[in-house]
């Protein structure tokens, strides 16, 4: 069967400052890592034809993906602004693989970026907290964003048993891994103490259970494997990629402990011809530390109920079975919104040009990234890998 | 700017209207097809289980299960400040459907998944009043 696979590469790849970074809006996020992209990868912007972005909190605009490429002055025939909350980006890379496979468009910039941290007005801010869940039959309730994670959190425990120590573990190592990295937002070491200790901002969930609130953006060039030869570094190729969706809000969730990581898991391994077990490393979207473990099981890493074991364990550090989440991840890392997950896919392609310095994973050839939107929502898999065959 | 002292109150659409008026009279809908037999929640315009039209709408017996819960100890907004500690659950209604709610009328220390709860009804406004959920009394 004629796939994907194969057909398209990766060949630029930036990250602009994250953390706190007054001095960009939104928008000047998003070109900032776009120029970043373009020089990394030694290419005009002229030779972009398609491009990619997402929708902007801080700065919001009607049309986003018009508004860069103006701002750029580039005149794609492919340009939209996609939106899956978490999971734009690898949903996102994915359409865009299928608008390159088709002949639609030929170089595709995409590119995410957010300010969370310094860019919301106070009426911005209450709005991102109150516009998440059904606005009828949840958000009068009062729920929060943690308070739906923390719905599944318990589930996970009620379920497999699992422990807020499991959870904590996840935190400890993100940070253990961000401690290496001299562009994450939060480096300092924590331990499990520290994480249970935190203000409990949700049952079970901690403040150290929460991912960060950042400013930051970045981006990647995708174009078609018979060109990703001609510029300046290792292109990383598009192996396997597919989506699962389950619903919008938690109380519509079939299931609260399995998510639609299976399903997306399961077709972008099917593209790929490959199994967990050839995943020398992995990024695995870490919006609240119970997310983590659902998606390590559901992806296939470990069975139901042993995700917890397996992190506390030291299997996903960078001494483990399956590095993940080497920058940091969006707890420690950082975590601009719906730009996310596109840190652990840069951090990918850096892996596996192995250039990730201290925290490079020996010869890394094949990487999967993961994220998830909405509540457990949206899921997105991709596969990478640092030859074409 | 005026300080946010509401609470963020649904706002009816043609379909749901039926629900919400009768929250008002302390009664808690939930839809039933007459075609297929399945009962849903939230109200839609069609029965998801038949593509049948305008399912209709029944009384629910108000007595459901906790499957899974949380105490908010930092509120969305101001309006639900005086509220924390509040207990966040989805509760499996007795008839099948899924709703999210708060659980008061006890310490949210008691709360537990497998918990049996019943409904009550709190008015939050002239207009609205929405179902919430308290532990069941005794069996009848």
């Amino acid at each position: 069967m004629d796939t994907l696979r194969g057909k398209v590469a990766i060949v630029g790849a930036a990250d602009t400052e994250v953390g706190k970074v007054p001095g960009l809006s939104s928008t000047e996020l998003c070109i900032e890592a776009a120029l970043r992209a373009l020089d990394d990868a030694g290419m005009s912007k002229d030779e972009v034809d398609g491009l990619v972005t997402c929708n902007s909190m801080a700065e919001p605009h009607m049309y986003q993906a018009e508004v860069l490429a103006e701002y750029l002055q580039i005149f794609p025939r492919y340009c939209i602004s996609a939106s899956a909350g978490g999971g734009t980006t690898y949903s996102s890379l994915f359409h865009a693989a299928n608008a390159i496979a088709a002949g639609v468009c030929e170089t595709v910039l995409i590119c995410l970026a957010d300010s969370l941290r310094s860019g919301l007005s106070r009426d911005q801010a209450m709005q991102m907290q109150s516009s998440t869940g059904h606005r009828e039959f949840e958000i009068p309730y009062g729920p929060t964003v943690p308070a739906y994670y923390a719905l599944i959190a318990r589930a996970h425990m009620d379920t497999y048993g699992t422990t807020p120590e499991q959870f904590a573990a996840v935190a400890v190592h993100a940070r253990r891994h961000a401690a290496r990295n001299p562009a994450a937002q939060m480096r300092d070491l924590i331990s499990i103490d520290d994480v249970l200790n935190s203000r409990m901002i949700a049952d079970p969930l901690h403040l150290l259970d929460c991912s960060l609130v950042s400013d930051g953006g970045a981006a990647v060039i995708l174009t078609s494997a018979s060109r990703a030869k001609n510029f300046r570094h290792h292109p990383v190729y598009l192996l396997g990629a597919g989506e699962g969706h389950s619903h919008e809000h938690i109380s519509q969730a079939h299931d609260l402990t399995t998510s639609a990581a299976a399903d997306s898991g399961r077709r972008a391994f099917h593209m790929a011809g490959l199994g967990p077990a050839d995943i020398d490393v992995a990024g695995i979207y870490d919006c609240f530390t119970p997310v983590v473990l659902i998606e390590l099981e559901d992806l296939g890493f470990c069975a139901k109920g042993e995700a917890g074991s397996f992190v506390a364990a030291g299997e996903t550090a960078l001494e483990g079975s399956l590095p993940m989440n080497t920058h940091g991840g969006l707890l420690s890392h950082c975590h601009p919104g719906h730009p996310g997950a596109i840190f652990a896919l840069t951090e990918a392609v850096t892996q596996l040009r192995h250039a990730a310095g201290e925290r490079q994973v020996g010869e890394a050839e094949i990487a999967l990234v993961h994220a998830q939107g909405g509540i457990m929502s949206s899921h997105s898999t991709l596969i990478l890998g640092r030859e074409r065959d | 700017m005026t300080a946010n002292t509401e609470k963020f109150l649904p706002h009816p659409t043609p379909v749901s209207r039926v629900y919400w008026d009768a929250c008002r009279k302390h009664q808690l809908l939930i839809q039933h097809c007459g075609n297929c037999g399945q009962y849903q929640f939230y109200p839609r315009s069609f029965c998801t289980g038949c593509m049948a039209r305008e399912p209709a709408w029944e009384q629910a017996s108000g007595f459901g299960t906790v499957t899974t819960w949380t105490v908010v100890r930092r509120p969305v907004a101001e309006a639900y400040a005086a509220d924390v500690p509040y207990v966040i659950a989805l509760i499996k209604l007795d008839e099948g459907p899924v709703m999210m709610s708060q659980v008061n009328g006890c310490d949210a220390d008691e709360v537990r998944s497998g918990l049996r709860v019943e409904v009550a009804f709190a008015a939050w406004s002239e207009q609205v009043t929405v179902p919430v959920f308290k532990p069941a009394g005794p069996a009848p």
